[in-house]
């Protein structure tokens, strides 16, 4: 089973929850999908880490070959290249190597060379096989390293747990193209509801089943409560605001593995989803 | 005019949260939330009456028209990004993978496949009280890069004779966040004492430097970890980055947005605790003078 743990909102709880479940299970995969900013690891701490480069290709011009046609520019949808002193040039950037310059080049004058753009770690805590996905910094996209991530988690298979971005853009799709079910982290503030419901829409829209989780409850908030009724989306599970809790999640601490009630709570919650046999 | 962008690398650290108190302190005659995928500036920003719509056109997408193709399956095999897919021999195009790059149109031998324009997502700009640009980006939608620069056009252009701007950024480091960077006068980094927080620090740091942009930070819910706080602030003195304060935990700050009103308008810790970061701001700014209610 492949649980995705998504949020819209970021800080909603979605790595401290994600890390939990994986904790949980009898033995799990855990896959960082949030490559931006990575933070399972900060967790798991895991050990014998390997570490793999995220390649994606960019052309390259052969400049006795290039007849100045400048096919390749015009082909560019991305605007990504331009002819400039005699030669097509490129902007890494904001070149999303679809290789259709190479294609539409009549005299082979484009090659392509690898270009890294992050790469994907893999290492071990206890039971659970913990897979990180991170973007080097600068870099536009990190949909190619999500893929990378998710490609090396499917090679192993069993429980599987998605950590995924925040928001709700392509990135998030990536991240839960193949997951058979979500789990929506929820904050019960007016910021937190807004995003919730964004990203809710987006499950629903790829056909996912999803169950809610609301996150830091300091009181009671409807809004939320009375969407999840009216769109017959259960809540597995309410978790409280404490102190306690957050100086955990900020010392990187695994709640189940430090304590017992926590440790019950997280079991019941993957055997609600149907992860926990 | 002078532009203050808010960041944070990590979500939910209260960047929101500071910005709408920025624009509050400063009566800022112009803002924008480029958070396209997670809007949430709106819900407190002091925003009146009803907003100009656009459409927001990102990249084209693919259509396969099934009354010509052959199912050669060349358009598959070409494809990058595995946006082809094939159920019995009838090729569709995955939207959400499709990157709009025209590899597939070209390469078709029977010009079964068109490229369409593809509404990506919509822009609001209000005028009335104040000028505040946002967007909404459509599900599962790419691009956001674009649409962050668009909103940050449409703000200026609407509001040419602002002094000041408030913009509200996304979390993370990626495409949308680069795209709010570029042209600002300093980024306020609101960030977490925790180990995520610091990590994610670094991160956007190592970011907004590679852009050769100003940061400077302050730390959000300090007294959580006073050990990750103290950390934080010896990590700005060792990258040369201006620290402007911490804000206490303060559960005034939810109250607030529930409301729909910035903290700037509560009596309370954090309030306190914003402000002098919003004066030090306006000095790194050269601002002409704090606009005190």
């Amino acid at each position: 089973m492949r649980i995705g743990v998504l949020s819209g909102k970021g800080g909603a709880g979605k790595t401290m929850m994600a890390v939990n479940l994986a904790a949980a299970g009898e033995r799990a995969v855990y896959i960082d999908c949030d490559v931006e900013e990575p933070n399972g690891r900060l967790f798991f701490r895991p050990e014998g880490v390997t570490a793999q480069a995220v390649r994606t290709k960019l052309p390259e011009f052969d400049a006795l070959k290039c007849t100045g046609c400048r096919k390749c520019v015009e082909f560019c949808r991305f605007h990504a290249l331009v002819y400039i002193k005699e030669k097509p040039m490129v902007f890494e950037e904001v070149c999303h190597a679809c290789g259709g310059c190479g294609l539409v080049c009549p005299s082979g004058a484009v090659m392509e060379r690898e270009r890294p753009v992050g790469q994907v770690e893999r290492g071990r805590h206890r039971e659970v096989e913990v897979i990180t996905g991170v973007l080097n910094p600068g870099e536009a996209s990190g949909v190619p390293v999500i893929r990378a991530a998710l490609k090396a988690g499917a090679s192993i298979g069993g429980l599987t747990i998605v950590d995924c971005p925040p928001g709700s853009a392509c990135t998030v799709v990536e991240s839960i193209s193949n997951v058979d079910y979500c789990l929506l982290a929820a904050e019960p503030t007016a910021f937190g509801m807004h995003n919730f419901q964004m990203v809710y829409e987006l499950a629903v829209l790829l056909g996912k089943p999803c169950g809610v989780v609301i996150n830091k409850m300091d009181g009671p908030y409807p809004p939320l409560e009375d969407f999840c009724r009216e769109n017959g989306l259960p809540i597995l599970l309410r978790i409280p605001y404490r102190r306690r809790l957050a100086q955990m999640a900020a010392e990187g601490e695994i709640a189940v593995e430090r304590d017992r009630a926590a440790a019950v709570v997280f079991r019941r919650l993957l055997e609600r989803i149907g992860g926990g046999g | 005019m002078k532009k203050l962008l808010v960041l944070s690398g990590k979500g939910g650290t209260g960047k929101t949260t500071a910005a709408g108190a920025m624009i509050r302190f400063a009566r800022a005659g112009a803002s924008a939330d480029c958070d396209v995928d997670a809007p949430n500036l709106h819900l407190v920003a002091g925003v009146g009456g009803q907003p100009e719509r656009k459409r927001f056109i990102g990249s084209e997408k693919a259509r396969i028209n099934p009354a010509v193709c052959v199912g050669c399956g060349r358009c598959a095999e070409l494809c990058r990004f595995q946006a082809i897919g094939e159920d019995q021999g009838a090729f569709q195009v995955r939207e959400h993978a499709c990157e709009g790059c025209g590899v597939c149109a070209w390469a078709c031998p029977v010009q079964a496949v068109t490229m369409e324009e593809d509404k990506a997502g919509e822009q609001y700009l209000y005028r009335e009280a104040r000028v505040f640009s946002t967007a909404r980006l459509k599900m599962g939608r790419g691009n956001t890069g674009k649409l962050v620069t668009a909103v940050k056009l449409d703000m200026m252009k609407g509001a040419p004779e602002a002094d000041f701007a408030v913009i509200d950024g996304s979390p993370g480091i990626g495409c949308p966040v680069m795209a709010s960077i570029s042209g600002v006068d300093l980024v306020l980094i609101v960030a977490e004492p925790s180990l995520s927080g610091r990590s994610d620090l670094e991160r956007l740091l190592d970011t907004v430097e590679g852009m050769r942009a100003r940061a400077a930070v302050c730390v959000n819910k300090w007294d959580v970890s006073p050990e990750n706080t103290a950390g934080i602030m010896d990590l700005c003195r060792m990258r040369n980055i201006p620290f402007l304060g911490k804000i206490p935990y303060d559960r005034s700050a939810s109250d607030a947005v529930n409301k729909g009103i910035t903290l700037a308008e509560i009596d309370c810790p954090a309030r306190d605790a914003l402000y002098h970061i919003y004066e030090q701001v306006s000095q790194l700014l050269a601002l002409p003078s704090a606009n005190l209610e």
